[in-house]
């Protein structure tokens, strides 16, 4: 037997161009909104304008008789078989949380909910006569501002009696992994530093290029959903669970997805809707949405209060942290829901050694669009807040915010280490990567910089901002989820199929959306196998085709779905191990395999691994009892997170006269262990730190007074462009994971989490000599300009987000931090 | 219903379309060019960018009556005899695109870009990609792209089979 196979040496960390792109760069893809099938219909949502209303009545009547209009229907015409939207993780057991009725029948609860559905021939009749609905409402008080709703002034949900949904506390005390917050906080009231802040994370919008949309096709004996979604595993569950029909009567795919972020991490209204339509007409049905539907009913991310308490010694010790959060629910508590928050739970102490930990988070419906994941989910909030807080803990002491940092984070000989919210960091080496962020930003060159502009008084001031961010993600061992009260588990799946030419597929759980997984999985499954990169093929997305999976979010894909696929790469060589033997009538324990290879020690008999595929595939002569197939499963469940980290660098210029801001320069040096493919980390690391530099200086969705989203469109809501932005100098410094085969970390969210307060740094540092100590979030030029001349954080900037507005129109609900009304925090 | 006849991507079409159908509905849905996508309502995204008569227009922001007797580039008729424009070839080289959703606009912009202004500095080519949305890449790799495209041969080429250069239908 000879060799069969070339390829050249390691696939793994080389900068591979996609196998994804060319379908890409052609326009030969399949988006949901591409499918069209025989018969199929369109629909058109009828939506609230209302935030809060009791539904009086619905006259369908003249939108049924418009023309090509098939049917129109309201919730009351499906009951129960309509099913609901559900949360997937009751952060505590008393959790109050209102049903998520799809197409609510009594009452709406925010500006967006759908009320009626219109079938039609095509899309644009379907909106013709959605026009023509005729909804009664009779409108109710909304609870829109946070604080507030946090003191119940105005209900959500009047049946309820409560906004409050569920108090949420982590106490290294009582855990036993650290000391008293509270007391550390009152020694260092006596004799030591007190840091208190208080900080917004403003609402924002994920914003994915494509917007949703879902094909549902009832005509065979599986129902067939399509959607633009990240989890199709999780929406057939949840589909069996809500509404009756078996999950082995249910495939979804999920086609090219166009980005997600987070905000495709849902089960929505509009699966539901358009999945009992499709039934109750046996006909294909699609909705797609418009942007404006996807901004208002899509669920948003962040939005909370941080209520922050930094207790130091007097030689920047820090000797405890206490956070207090509100998060913002919206209107009905999402599929993951006030876990979102509870994510970031175990990340405001960071990379530091605190001894002392309290995590507080009381979450809050309102009657605003839900909120769920987006980009780094809990992990942006806390980092932002730690980060804000040492750099203010520095500009008190008046030492170099990196000192402050180095004197407290865990050294690299510390490591593993156990934190004081009780995660055991595997690796990392904080050290390294803040030497080379330095050297790359060149550090003490700016610094010099800032004292000649400062010392020369010009009007255009420099900052520089530093965030030494880690993160937990790999969600996730199931064992801590089912502590946490996840209603899931955190594994993934993968399964290696040999075909009988010594082709590769591999079917995967996970479930890209731009990631480029086809192209990593292929590079490591040719490096594993030893077959070319060409000979392999990623399937995902597809029910039928890979059965079993947890989908991709939390920077998983790579570290436990990557993990899956290795361990069933590896059951294919032991499988085909004994055929070998047989086949080379060798002893097992002489073979060695490498290269694609099976040899017999010290000899030059060998056999390829596409032989034995085609072995297997004819069977003719296979060793007694041994199953002719090498195809291999793997389920891998991971025994702890993965924790990226990296020390970001920025400069930022203001003009102290404008309050205009520019970015100089952005330096990262992120460690994210061994890299399989640098060309797609250095894609993620760019895309995630420009939604991460849009959160801290342009974008928030901000709602009037009466609970309409006035940033409803891509002319208000401000997506950075080309324009806005700069290019990047990016590095690593490694420190393998030691908890997976490859070594790999997590990359996807790492740059959103890291630049926000990296950036709101830089901004504050340019202006802190004139008595500026926190600019709100988005940092526009009037915040700028406000901060330095009332020397407060910028406050309300009527019309923030959206300049075109008369000021004092929108942002009423937004408030000052530290100046509001609330008596309804935490207590 | 009105008669349009037009050119798209090298083929001669005519079709019955309603006055208010915009460009890209009808290259979607009547010609099937999915290739051209939709991002947004308010033509603020530029994911729907083609060429009309060689440079780029946002296609959800044209009736297709107004495309009649012109002639239409999409992204699917960009590659010339199987081989894809400099433009496409340097997005894929450079990892211009993640999700792909605001590729084929980005692309069919930049090819636009590079005919207008052959060799342009980084900041000409942030500001002539500014009506395009990326959601993914930080557009740090896209600009690289277009100025990988203009030093090997993107420079000045618009790409795509031209009416003149196909038989009639
Ligand atoms: S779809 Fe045309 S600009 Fe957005
Ligand atoms: S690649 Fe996804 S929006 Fe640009």
């Amino acid at each position: 037997m000879t060799a069969t196979q070339e390829r050249p040496a390691a696939e793994i960390g080389r900068d591979r161009r996609r196998k994804e792109d060319q379908r890409l760069i052609t326009g030969r893809t399949r988006w949901t909104d591409n499918i069209v099938l025989p018969g199929m219909l369109h629909l058109a949502m009828v939506r609230s304008p209302f935030a809060h209303a009791r539904i009086t009545a619905i006259d369908t009547s003249a939108a049924k008789q418009a023309t090509n209009v098939v049917g129109v229907f309201t919730g009351a015409d499906f009951g129960e078989s309509l099913g609901v939207n559900i949360n997937a993780w009751p952060i505590t057991p008393d959790q109050v949380a209102p049903v998520h009725s799809p197409m609510p029948t009594d009452r709406v609860a925010f500006a967006g909910e759908v009320v009626a559905v219109v079938v039609a021939r095509s899309a644009a009749e379907a909106r013709d006569a959605a026009e023509l609905v005729d909804v009664d409402y009779d409108e109710l008080p909304a609870a829109l501002d946070l604080k507030a709703a946090a003191a119940d002034e105005v209900l959500a949900h009047p049946d309820l009696g409560t906004n409050k949904s569920a108090l949420w506390r982590f106490d290294s005390a009582e855990a036993g992994t650290g000391g008293n917050v509270d007391e550390a906080i009152a020694k260092a009231r006596t004799d030591g530093i007190v840091i208190e802040r208080e900080y917004r994370q403003q609402r924002l919008i994920p914003a994915f290029m494509e917007p949703r949309s879902v094909v549902v096709d009832p005509t065979g004996e599986q129902l067939t959903m399509w959607s633009a979604t990240q989890i199709p595993h999780i929406l057939r569950f949840a589909l069996a669970a809500t509404t009756g029909v078996p999950e082995s009567k249910i495939r979804v795919i999920a086609p090219d997805v166009g980005g997600g972020f987070g905000g495709k991490l849902q089960t929505t209204p509009e699966e539901w809707i358009a999945w009992a339509v499709a039934r109750r007409l046996g006909k294909p049905v699609k909705y797609t949405e418009t942007r404006s539907e996807s901004l208002l009913s899509g669920h948003h991310g962040r939005d909370q209060w941080q209520k922050l308490t930094l207790s130091a010694e007097k030689d920047g010790t820090v000797t405890g942290f206490k956070v207090e959060l509100l998060a913002d629910l919206g209107a009905y508590v999402s599929l993951v829901g006030g876990g979102v928050p509870v994510l970031g739970a175990f990340m405001f102490n960071a990379i530091y050694k605190f001894p002392a930990y309290q995590f507080n988070c009381q979450t809050v419906l309102t009657n605003k669009t839900w909120t769920d994941a987006y980009r780094g989910a809990g992990r942006p909030e806390a980092t932002f807040a730690i980060e804000r807080m040492m750099t203010e803990l520095a500009a008190e002491l008046g030492v170099d915010p990196l000192e402050i940092r180095e004197k407290n984070w865990i050294t690299h000989e510390e490591f593993p280490f156990t934190t004081v919210a009780g995660l055991e960091y595997d690796s990392g080496n904080y050290e390294a990567a803040t030497a080379r962020a330095k050297e790359l930003f060149g550090y003490d060159e700016l610094r010099a910089e800032q004292r000649r502009r400062r010392e020369a008084g010009d009007t255009v001031q420099l900052g520089i901002g530093v965030s030494t961010f880690t993160e937990m993600c790999g969600l996730a061992p199931s064992r801590v989820l089912g502590q946490l009260d996840y209603g899931a588990g955190g594994w993934e799946h993968a399964s290696v199929r040999m075909t009988a030419t010594g082709k590769v597929e591999v079917a995967v759980g996970v479930s890209p959306h731009g990631q480029g997984h086809e192209t990593a999985f292929s590079q490591i499954v040719a490096d594993r196998l030893g077959v070319p990169f060409e000979d392999v093929e990623i399937l995902h997305g597809d029910t039928q085709i890979s059965h079993k999976g947890l989908d991709t979010y939390g920077s998983r894909s790579l570290v436990v779905g990557g993990e899956a696929v290795v361990r069933a790469a590896d059951k294919v060589i032991e499988k085909a191990r004994p055929i070998a033997a047989h086949l080379l009538e060798a002893s097992v324990d002489d073979l060695e395999f490498a290269g694609g290879r099976f040899t017999v020690r010290g000899t030059d008999q060998g056999v390829g691994i596409g032989e034995l595929a085609t072995a297997v595939f004819t069977a003719h002569n296979l060793p007694d009892g041994v199953e002719p197939s090498l195809d291999s499963d793997a389920t891998f469940d991971p025994v702890n997170f993965n924790y990226p980290h990296g020390t970001h660098l920025c400069a930022m210029e203001v003009d102290t006269e404008t309050g205009q801001v520019r970015m100089r320069k952005y330096t990262c040096v992120d460690d994210i262990g061994n890299i399989i493919n640098p060309l797609i980390v250095s894609g993620q690391v760019h895309g995630g730190l420009v939604q991460g530099i849009a959160q801290a200086l342009w974008e928030e969705a901000v709602y009037d007074d009466a609970g309409t989203l006035v940033s409803g469109s891509f002319v208000d809501y401000l997506l950075p462009t080309a324009a806005d932005t700069i290019s990047f100098e990016i590095d690593h410094t490694t420190s393998p994971a030691t908890t997976n085969t490859l070594g790999t970390k997590g990359v996807g969210e790492a740059g959103t989490i890291a630049s926000t307060p990296a950036v709101v740094n830089a901004v504050v540092d340019a202006v802190r000599h004139l008595g500026v100590d926190d600019i709100t979030m988005p940092c526009t030029p009037e915040r700028v300009w406000r901060a330095i001349n009332a020397a407060g954080s910028g406050g309300t900037t009527e019309g923030a987000a959206m300049p075109h507005f008369e000021a004092g129109g929108a942002a009423g609900n937004q408030e000052t931090p530290g100046a509001s009304s609330t008596q309804g925090g935490l207590q | 219903m009105t008669r349009i006849n037009l050119t798209v991507d090298g083929a001669r079409v005519s079709d019955d379309v309603e006055p208010r159908t915009l460009l890209v509905h009808y290259l979607r849905e009547q010609l099937g060019k999915t290739g051209t996508v939709i991002g947004c309502d308010t033509s603020n995204c530029g994911a729907c960018t083609v060429h009309l008569d060689g440079t780029s227009v946002k296609s959800c922001n044209m009736l297709a009556v107004q495309a009649d007797g012109h002639e239409v580039t999409t992204i699917e008729g960009l590659a010339t005899d199987g081989e894809l424009h400099p433009v496409q070839e340097a997005f894929r080289e450079c990892h211009g695109l993640q999700c792909g959703y605001c590729t084929p606009g980005m692309i069919m912009q930049s090819v636009d870009l590079l005919k207008e202004n052959p060799h342009p500095s980084e900041e000409e080519i942030r500001l002539g990609l500014e009506g395009n949305l990326c959601r993914c890449t930080g557009y740090h790799n896209i600009v690289k792209a277009v100025q990988h495209a203009a030093e090997h041969g993107g420079a000045g080429q618009s790409g795509g089979k031209h009416a003149a250069e196909v038989p009639a239908s």
